[in-house]
C-alpha cells in the first residue's frame, strides 16, 4: 500500500480511504485477515491510535469486522463492498467534473472529450 | 486513569525572567505528544522541571500522580537536549551502566538497535561524531520500558534516514500504558506519529489539540498551522 499523506486532510481519514481502496479493488479480498493495528501503524509510520481510529471508522461502515479472539477481517458482504466502490466512484467523478468545469468545459463537452480519450486509448 | 504527566498552574522564574507562566495540561497514558514552540518558548524548562532538575516557582507538576523525585525518576526515561554520556565509555560499557542503574532497561532491545544502525559496541564515544553520539544516547533512552519518555529534541542532530528509523522505533516500541513527549521544531517529520500537540509560546500553553483535529479544522498540516501561528 502507498502510505504517503496529504497535508490538508486528517491522517485517519486518509488511512480510511487507502484501506477502503484496497478492499474495493480486491487487493484485500473479502474475508481476508488483516494485520494488527500495531503492524499496520508501523508499516504506515503513523501513530497506532490513529490507525485504530481508522479501523473503527471502517468497522462502522461495515467494511471490516473484528472477531474478539482472532483478529480483524475484511467483510464478506459483497453488497457493502460494491456500495463503497460506487460511493468512491461518485466522489472521483465529482472531483473530476469540478476540475473540468474550472477549465471552462460544460457537461456535453466533457463527455465527448472523455469518449475521444477512450477511443485514443483503444488505438 | 492517572495522567502520566500533569501540570497545574505551573510557573517558573529565573530571577526576573518568567520562563513558564500558569501552565496547566494533562497527558493520558498511551499518548504520543509533540511539545512544539519557537526557540526560547520554555520547552526545555518544562522538561527539566518534570525531571526534577529544576523546582517550580509556583504550581504543581505530577508524574504518574506523584511529585518528581526518586520514584518518578524510575518511571521517566529522559533524553536531554545535550548529550551527557561519559565520553571515555563505549556503548557496551554504557549498556552495563544503564543495566545497573535502571531495572527497566532492556539490553536485548539496545543491542538490536545498535546493530541495526551499524554502531560498534567497542568504539569509544569520544571517537564518535556528534550525530552518532546522539543515536547512541537515544537508543539507551528508548531501551527502557518507562512509563513516560521525555525526549528533548531527539531528532535534531541526525540525518533523515536515521530520523525515520528513530520514529519507527518509537512507534514499534509503543506501549499502551506509556506516554511519549517529544519536544522538537521538526514538526513535519514527527507529525504522523503524534496523537496530539501542545503549542507553547513565551512560557504559556497556547493550544492542546489532536493532530487530526487541527487538520480537520484548518485544512492544513500541523507544520503549516505552526508556521502560521508563529509567523515572524
Amino acid at each position: 500500500m502507498d502510505w504517503t499523506f496529504n497535508n490538508d486532510m486528517p491522517i485517519y481519514s486518509q488511512l480510511v480511504d487507502k484501506i477502503k481502496l484496497s478492499i474495493v479493488s480486491g487487493q484485500l479480498p473479502p474475508g481476508e485477515k488483516l494485520n494488527t493495528v500495531r503492524e499496520l501503524a508501523a508499516e504506515a509510520r503513523v501513530n497506532p491510535n490513529t490507525m485504530q481510529r481508522a479501523f473503527q471508522e471502517l468497522e462502522r461502515e461495515g467494511l471490516v469486522f473484528s472477531q474478539r479472539s482472532s483478529g480483524r477481517y475484511v467483510t464478506e458482504d459483497m453488497e457493502v463492498i460494491m456500495e463503497a466502490k460506487e460511493a468512491m466512484a461518485q466522489k472521483y467523478i465529482r472531483d473530476f467534473m469540478d476540475s473540468m468545469e474550472k477549465l471552462g468545459y460544460t457537461g456535453e463537452e466533457i463527455i465527448s472529450l472523455v469518449r475521444g480519450g477512450k477511443e485514443e486509448d483503444k488505438k | 486513569m492517572t495522567a502520566t504527566f500533569e501540570c497545574k498552574g505551573l510557573s517558573k522564574n529565573f530571577g526576573s525572567t518568567q520562563a513558564l507562566e500558569d501552565v496547566s495540561f494533562s497527558i493520558a497514558p498511551g499518548r504520543v505528544v509533540g511539545l512544539l514552540g519557537p526557540n526560547g518558548s520554555g520547552k526545555t524548562t518544562l522538561i527539566k522541571l518534570a525531571n526534577g532538575l529544576l523546582t517550580p516557582s509556583e504550581g504543581e507538576l505530577l508524574i504518574c500522580g506523584g511529585k518528581p523525585g526518586e520514584e518518578s525518576k524510575a518511571a521517566v526515561s529522559y533524553l536531554p537536549d545535550k548529550t551527557c554520556m561519559p565520553l571515555w565509555m563505549n556503548p557496551k560499557q554504557l549498556m552495563d551502566f544503564f543495566q545497573d542503574f535502571y531495572q527497566d532497561f532492556d539490553r536485548q532491545r539496545a543491542e538490536d538497535m545498535l546493530r541495526r544502525l551499524g554502531l560498534d559496541e567497542k568504539q569509544r564515544l569520544r571517537q564518535m561524531s556528534k550525530g552518532t553520539r546522539e543515536k547512541v544516547q537515544l537508543i539507551m533512552v528508548m531501551s527502557r520500558k518507562a512509563k513516560l519518555y521525555l525526549l528533548d529534541e531527539p531528532i535534531g542532530g541526525v540525518d533523515p534516514a536515521t530520523r525515520d528509523y528513530i520514529l519507527d522505533t518509537i512507534i514499534r516500541n509503543y506501549d499502551p500504558e506509556a506516554s511519549v513527549v517529544i519536544s522538537t521544531h521538526l514538526i513535519s517529520d514527527v507529525e504522523k506519529i503524534l496523537d496530539e500537540v501542545l503549542f507553547i509560546n513565551r512560557g504559556r500553553i497556547m493550544l492542546q489539540a489532536s493532530v487530526d483535529d487541527i487538520r480537520q479544522q484548518y485544512g492544513k498540516s500541523v507544520d503549516e498551522y505552526f508556521r502560521e501561528v508563529f509567523k515572524c
